[in-house]
């Protein structure tokens, strides 16, 4: 029989979830409506991934799961039972900034800073996915990031800067 | 977003059983189905998540088509060898809409059942007969620039939104479904259907059948196709109007063509009396006007969307036009030539 949507949830309450943050596994127990983006940020406090429209519309809740990059905001965190999920907060190794954080510092790819952690996430997913190359390519598939301060220009730089980084080194070895 | 109760299903026929009560949604991607729910306008009493199920393959057919599982990500299949290679309009359709990370979360399944962009049927502040039968459609007079000029009714003008449906559209594909009556399939023209007095009924599929694949048939038009979408910005946009166009050529004539448009209409609209007025003519800008203007035979204009028949006559004949010189639209960069 249907319920009431306003009434209490039929199954009781709290799922479990085991999920890997950042190399680290949790168990956790997660409500069904919480949604990726409010566990890492509101009950986690995983702060760097940033809330914009909450919508799938701009990009600032870009994680990586399972190394591809997704809009954390328009994700069941229920269904992602087993997965590894990769924050801003997961890219830096040993103290060393990630290549591509170092790069945004480099270029100034950033004013306020607000998109910058999807930004830095969604173009270490790109490079994982290996089909840009010409600064076009890059634009088109850093599209899913939207920018309100209009840092794009730097933002490809910085991507290309790392890109020609991975080709030398693959070209030397 | 209201409370749910989440199950995690094991099987087809519990997936199905559990969707036929029609309080329960699935959810595979759910990039459109949470984004309806944190706007109220799906308030599911069950959510069924079906991403464990093994529908992620895509499959040679002994037919020697493609047999696309529901739940391939749409960035995997735009990508996949054998559908850029056999099938680049689809991959084309695909890379034109949403973002790359839209893309890694939805599925094939989902992205045929997501529901209209209609801006009053997401503001629950407002009626709309799709979301609440019955209450009326302020879409027709009011702001209507986004919606659709041909198959529309006075009780519903919304569009399907979809680019990649607009390619299956063309390929005359077909889905593949299995509810708690059995398996059946449904052509790709009659999957989605028009708004008439029904407008909350967006397709054919009946209570608890769950898309498992989507059939693409063996002519793939890999040689002559093109994926035309304009939209007010280049990227990371919905079509205000697109073409996929699909041609099959001998020594400058049309031998068969195919024809879809999306954002004109409830769903991909295809037109088969117009691609047949192709056949045997010259593949000339002559005789894709006479064409696009047989499509758009009946369209029909309302306040602040006018514009669109005459994009929509212009787009048709461009795409035919780039299907015909094989020199496809690239989703990359966006200069139309
Ligand atoms: C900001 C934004 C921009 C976008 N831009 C575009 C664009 O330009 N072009 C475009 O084409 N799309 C665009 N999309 C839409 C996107 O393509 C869809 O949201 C996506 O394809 C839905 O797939 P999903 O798996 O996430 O579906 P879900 O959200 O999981 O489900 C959607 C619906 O399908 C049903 N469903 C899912 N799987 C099945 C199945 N196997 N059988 C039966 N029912 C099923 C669900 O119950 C639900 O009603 C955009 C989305 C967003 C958020
Ligand atoms: S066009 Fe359709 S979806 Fe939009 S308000 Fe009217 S009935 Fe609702
Ligand atoms: S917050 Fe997720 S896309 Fe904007
Ligand atoms: S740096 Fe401010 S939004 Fe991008």
């Amino acid at each position: 029989m249907p319920t009431d949507p306003d009434g209490p949830p039929r199954s009781a309450g709290k799922l479990a979830l085991t999920i890997t943050i950042n190399g680290e596994v949790r168990h956790l127990s997660v409500a069904p409506t919480t949604v990726l983006l409010d566990l890492l940020r509101e009950h986690l406090g995983l702060t760097g991934t940033k809330k914009g429209c909450d919508h799938g519309q701009c990009g600032a809740c870009t994680v990586l799961i399972d190394g591809r990059r997704v809009n954390s905001c328009l994700v069941l965190a229920v269904m992602k039972d087993g997965a590894e999920v990769t924050t801003i907060e997961g890219l830096a190794t040993n103290g060393r900034l990630h290549p591509m954080q170092q790069a945004f510092v480099e270029h100034d790819a950033f004013q306020c800073g607000y998109c910058t952690p999807g930004q830095i996430c969604s173009a270490v997913g790109l490079l994982g996915e290996g089909r840009a190359r010409t600064p076009d390519e890059i634009r088109e598939l850093m599209s899913g990031n939207i920018c309100r301060c209009g840092a794009y220009v730097n933002i490809v730089a910085a991507i290309e800067q790392v890109m020609g980084a991975e080709d030398s080194r693959s070209a030397a070895a | 977003m209201n409370n749910f109760e989440y199950l995690r299903a094991e099987s087809l026929g519990q997936a199905a059983a559990a969707a036929a009560d029609p309080a329960t949604k699935i959810i595979a991607g759910g990039t459109n189905l949470l984004d309806l729910m944190k706007y109220n306008v799906e308030r599911p009493s069950r959510v069924v998540d079906i991403t464990r199920l093994p529908l992620k393959d895509i499959a040679e057919t002994e037919a020697g088509g493609l047999r696309i599982g529901a739940l391939v990500p749409n960035s995997d299949l735009a990508y996949d060898e054998r559908i850029k290679a056999r099938y680049p309009l689809l991959s084309s359709a695909i890379l034109a809409g949403a973002s790359p990370q839209l893309r890694n979360s939805a599925s094939t399944g989902g992205n045929l059942l997501q529901r209209t962009r209609c801006y009053y049927f997401y503001d629950t502040a407002t009626p709309c007969n799709k979301r609440e039968p019955g209450t009326g459609c302020p879409a027709v007079h009011g702001q209507n620039r986004i919606h659709a000029i041909l198959g529309t009714s006075q009780h519903c003008i919304a569009t399907h939104p979809s680019d990649m449906c607009v390619a299956l559209a063309a390929l005359a594909a077909t889905v593949h479904v299995t509810g708690p009556n059995g398996s059946r399939d449904i052509a790709f023209g009659d999957f989605h259907r028009l708004p008439g007095d029904a407008p909350e009924i967006d397709t054919t599929l009946r209570p608890g059948e769950i898309v498992t694949a989507v059939e693409l048939p063996p002519e793939g038009f890999a040689a002559n196709h093109t994926y035309l979408k304009l939209r007010d910005r280049l990227s990371y946009a919905f079509a205000l109007v697109s073409v996929a166009a699909a041609l099959r050529q001998e020594g400058g004539r049309v031998v068969e063509a195919r024809l879809a448009l999306g954002g004109v209409a409830h769903k991909p609209w295809r037109d088969e009396a117009a691609e047949a007025m192709l056949a045997g003519k010259p593949a000339s800008p002559e005789s894709f006007a006479a064409a696009a203007d047989h499509l758009l035979r009946d369209a029909k204009g309302h306040e602040h969307n006018a514009f669109k028949i005459e994009l929509a006559r212009r787009a048709i004949v461009r795409a035919l036009g780039q299907a015909a010189a094989g020199t496809p639209q690239s989703q990359t960069d966006k200069r139309i030539r």
